[in-house]
């Protein structure tokens, strides 16, 4: 088989894939659902921290902005927020299914809007900032936004909010969020590869391969990060909404913005695959993923540790990552398959 | 914003948090001090500082419950923590040293997490403090009070610092240190061997960090995942003052120390640790942008 035809019988399999799966390992359905989220989480990583060369440690916000947008709209429909979170979780609220699906609807669009408009509005003030500068800053922002979000009363502060039950049965409720988790990581998938052969996604590498010649050479190197970063807002504010509902619970700091746990995951994952590339980050994901499952069933009470280890571990003994190795090993696989890896050279300007 | 009122109806309570702030801010200059030392040495923005401030209160409290007297502490931990620091370079940070810097902002930054994991299964996650029982001044009829633990932390921050700069100055490690610093590979040209000096100036930063917790624990509380603020902090005062400037670095942080009293004061304490991250962004923002005025970038 060619590489050509590899390439074309791909994505139709990675979606027959994707749809049985969940009827396949039915044991495994909530794992392969954060599956999903976690390709999502290093896909739109890899944007701006791959593509780009602007490493950031803050994409977190737009994620808790997704998980508190979508929940507050749902609930805010039909009910009043501020009571409902001033009951601090004694208060069950009643929804009729049509209104859930309608509330869920209108969260799931509500939250990448609001990330989308929270990147504008922070990429116009960061994204003058150059290399670790930029990294320090936005891993700043990740832990004020949770701060702040824990004291705002409205949001139901430290304690956080309980999300609206799935009114049908337990099991059509885990599969309705598999497909929507599935649906958003093939979806930004597909699009981010699409995305990566036009000439924003050149642009973007010209950004990171040297950003004071793509500037010479006519470049708006500031208007592409901000539209690099709003495309990472957007899947992971849709990825928030999700995940607030798979999860059931919105906690600021454990959950919405969990810059020590999301936040530094989904740079690892990108880097543990091979950062810079489309592939990369969706391989990182899944071993991640694998990883992490492994750790909390066998290294129970030491899996924390267990993952600052292995931080520290791919960070400086592998920081190509597999694809990286890979390109090494075996350039005459990577012909014209993928963009440039960033060599760590490169990466920073 | 009641608080806002009280402050201006007593203005001594503005003096107490004036005082507190200065009192608190010289500790974190002792951190930041360390975070200069290996960023302008080796090139490297180390992200576990904070997190090597709380092992250095925690190897105090131990010691004080085990009899130590508290104050004994600060050299003990300082030189408790000197190890732990030549282990980390001998490990983890000499991989890194000639690396791009995101790769070490990134690495030191997993070694904060499993440092914090770490100390987390050891000691728990319980907030931990230790009184010393020295007692404090009233002034303005007991409006005022100033902590003697306070000034006496105020007082060994001093001390320290002055050590550190005479060290830097006279000894022959001292001078090799900032040769270091101003040309590594000349360095090594003329003898120096400079994978050692790394090694000691980054054992020295953690020494610098243990002390600094030690001095944390009896003056504030340690925790294992508040090592983090004080990374930010220490940062936050290397920008603000630039490298090789300890004039400018205690100043800074007794800046730091005296805003985040206020802030804590008036619109409590939930959103003193939100203002530290937040003035990060905002102060990383306003230079980059005066620099962008004169055609230059904050690199």
């Amino acid at each position: 088989m060619t590489r050509r035809t590899l390439a074309k019988a791909l994505p139709p399999a990675l979606v027959a894939l994707a749809v049985l799966a969940p009827f396949l390992l039915p044991a495994y359905k909530a794992q392969l659902t954060f599956l999903w989220i976690m390709i999502v989480f290093a896909l739109s990583w890899d944007i701006l921290g791959g593509q780009t060369g602007y490493n950031s440690f803050g994409n977190i916000v737009f994620f808790g902005v997704g998980v508190y947008a979508a929940v507050v709209v749902q609930i805010g429909l039909f009910h009043d927020v501020a009571a409902y979170t001033a009951a601090a979780g004694t208060e069950t609220l009643r929804f009729t299914p049509q209104q859930y699906f309608i509330g869920l609807a209108a969260g799931l669009i509500a939250a990448p809007l609001l990330a989308v408009l929270t990147a504008l509005l922070l990429g116009w003030a960061l994204l003058g900032l150059r290399g670790h500068y930029f990294a320090i800053a936005t891993l700043g922002l990740g832990i004020a936004a949770g701060e702040l979000a824990a004291a705002w009363p409205y949001l139901g502060g430290s304690s956080g909010v309980q999300v609206p039950v799935y009114p049908g049965s337990l099991e059509s409720g885990r599969l309705l969020f598999y497909f929507l988790a599935a649906g958003l990581g093939l979806a930004t998938l597909f699009a981010l590869g699409g995305l990566y052969r036009t000439r924003l996604g050149l642009a973007l590498n010209a950004i990171r391969d040297d950003e004071d010649k793509a500037e010479a050479l006519g470049l708006h190197t500031t208007r592409y990060k901000i539209i690099a970063w709003c495309i990472a807002a957007a899947t992971l504010g849709v990825a928030g909404g999700l995940v607030a509902h798979i999860i059931g619970f919105v906690d600021p700091r454990e959950v919405a913005f969990a810059g020590a746990s999301y936040g530094v995951w989904m740079v690892l994952m990108a880097i543990l695959g091979g950062k810079g590339s489309l592939w990369g980050p969706v391989i990182g994901a899944a071993l991640f993923h694998a990883m992490r499952e492994l750790f909390w069933t066998y290294l129970f009470g030491w899996q924390n540790v267990a993952m600052g280890v292995l931080i520290v571990v791919v960070v400086v003994f592998f920081p190509t990552g597999i694809l990286g190795w890979l390109r090494q090993r075996k350039p005459h696989w990577f012909a014209r398959a993928l963009p440039r890896a960033a060599s760590p050279e490169e990466s920073a300007p | 914003m009641d608080n806002l009122a009280l402050l201006l109806q007593a203005p001594p309570l503005a003096l107490q948090l004036v005082i507190d702030g200065v009192l608190i801010g010289s500790v974190f200059a002792l951190a930041a001090y360390g975070m200069a030392l290996v960023w302008g040495v080796m090139n490297i923005i180390n992200v576990c500082q904070g997190e090597f401030v709380m092992l250095g209160g925690y190897v105090a409290l131990y010691l004080a419950r085990a009899g130590l007297q508290p104050l004994l502490g600060v050299p003990v931990a300082a030189a408790a923590l000197f190890p732990v620091g030549w282990l980390c370079y001998r490990l983890v940070i000499f991989r890194i040293v000639e690396q791009d810097l995101f790769v070490s902002l990134l690495a030191t930054f997993g070694l904060g997490i499993l440092l914090s994991q770490v100390m987390n299964q050891v000691f728990g996650a319980n907030v931990q403090s230790l009184d010393p029982g020295l007692g404090s001044w009233f002034l303005f009829q007991g409006l005022v009070s100033v902590s003697i633990m306070k000034a006496v932390a105020c007082l060994v921050t001093l001390a320290i610092a002055g050590l550190l700069v005479l060290f830097m100055r006279r000894s022959r490690l001292g001078q090799a240190v900032r040769a270091t610093a101003q040309n590594a590979r000349a360095a090594r040209i003329l003898g120096v061997d400079t994978g050692r000096i790394y090694a000691f100036t980054y054992a020295l930063n953690a020494a610098i960090c243990g002390a600094a917790g030690a001095l944390v624990l009896m003056i504030w509380t340690v925790q294992p995942f508040g090592g983090l603020i004080f990374t930010v902090r220490s940062f936050m005062i290397v920008i603000l003052a630039g490298l090789g400037n300890l004039p400018g670095v205690i100043l800074a942080a007794l800046g730091l120390g005296v805003a985040e009293q206020f802030v804590g004061f008036i619109l409590g304490a939930q959103l003193q640790i939100a203002f530290v991250f937040l003035a990060l962004v905002a102060i990383l923002v306003l230079r980059s942008r005066w620099l962008h005025r004169q055609r230059r970038y904050l690199a």
